[in-house]
């Protein structure tokens, strides 16, 4: 088995770059479940342990993680979709840039929803 | 002289028929492409319920304590919720991480590595969630009553 494969099938532009980035945000969502379902498996401890865990996640700092997981998951949901419309819709590889534009605007839309709301709960007067 | 027997044109044809190679694997890839799909729709509907609840509505995530999460899990709409939502979301991601693994580990031992690490964080996450949503208790008994949900004392 060659150790490199002999030609790339790919060739860069949206469908590559869209394929990579699906790829990316699916493994950082993916290691953060795993944590997830393990902060969360403290309720079975005590209360204290849950919220000692739980605070952790309510810093600035995590709070800026937060909202780079929140764009993780909104980019790799409407890419998703996408990837769906590419496969089953008869015109979908025809418009598969199009839609990727259409993905990008739909981000920002959400984005610019859940933003501002989430950083005034990490930073403005949180108790 | 015996007139010559007639030569019979015995050639081989060119190529042997295209034949597509039975794998004994059945259709698992197939099945695995599609569920990829069905899943994620409904991971969509889930997960920006669960975002929207947890990190939009109210204060966010800082109101999220112990007393935030028996509330949500003494209605069984969360935890079938939250139940669906950790089934899905961990086999829709093994699968996909079993994907990565296999285009980029070459190696057979490597791979097999991988995998079956893959697998024992599946089995170990899936197991744990689904004992903690169903085993839960919103109200022990030994805890402050400050820290949890108001229906605990009431």
């Amino acid at each position: 088995m060659p150790t490199a494969p002999a030609g790339t099938l790919y060739r860069g532009r949206e469908g590559m770059w869209s394929w990579v980035a699906h790829r990316v945000t699916g493994v950082l969502i993916f290691f953060f479940l795993l944590v997830h379902v393990l902060d969360t498996a403290l309720v079975r401890v005590s209360p204290e342990a849950y919220n000692a865990a739980i605070g952790t996640y309510q810093t600035p700092i995590m709070g800026l993680g937060e909202a780079g997981l929140v764009a993780a998951i909104v980019f790799h949901a409407f890419n998703g979709i996408r990837i769906l419309l590419v496969d089953f819709w008869a015109k979908g590889p025809k418009y598969q840039k199009v839609m990727l534009w259409v993905v990008a605007g739909l981000f920002v839309v959400t984005m610019a929803g859940f933003l501002p709301r989430h950083l005034m709960n990490v930073f403005g007067g949180g108790h | 002289m015996a007139h010559g027997t007639a030569a019979v044109a015995r050639l081989d044809s060119p190529r042997s028929p295209y034949a597509r190679r039975k794998t004994t694997r059945g259709n698992y890839e197939l099945y695995s492409w599609i569920f990829m799909r069905a899943s994620g729709v409904v991971l969509l509907v889930l997960i920006f319920g669960h975002l929207f609840v947890n990190l939009m509505v109210g204060e966010g995530v800082h109101a999220i304590d112990f007393a935030f999460v028996g509330g949500k899990w003494s209605n069984p709409l969360w935890q079938v919720w939250d139940l669906l939502m950790l089934w899905l979301a961990m086999i829709h991601g093994t699968n996909g991480v079993r994907t990565i693994i296999n285009d980029y580990a070459t190696r057979d031992l490597t791979r097999g590595i991988l995998k079956g690490l893959l697998y024992l964080a599946f089995t170990v996450v899936v197991v744990l969630g689904t004992l903690v949503i169903f085993t839960f208790d919103a109200c022990p008994p030994d805890a402050p009553a400050e820290l949890l949900a108001s229906f605990c004392t009431a």
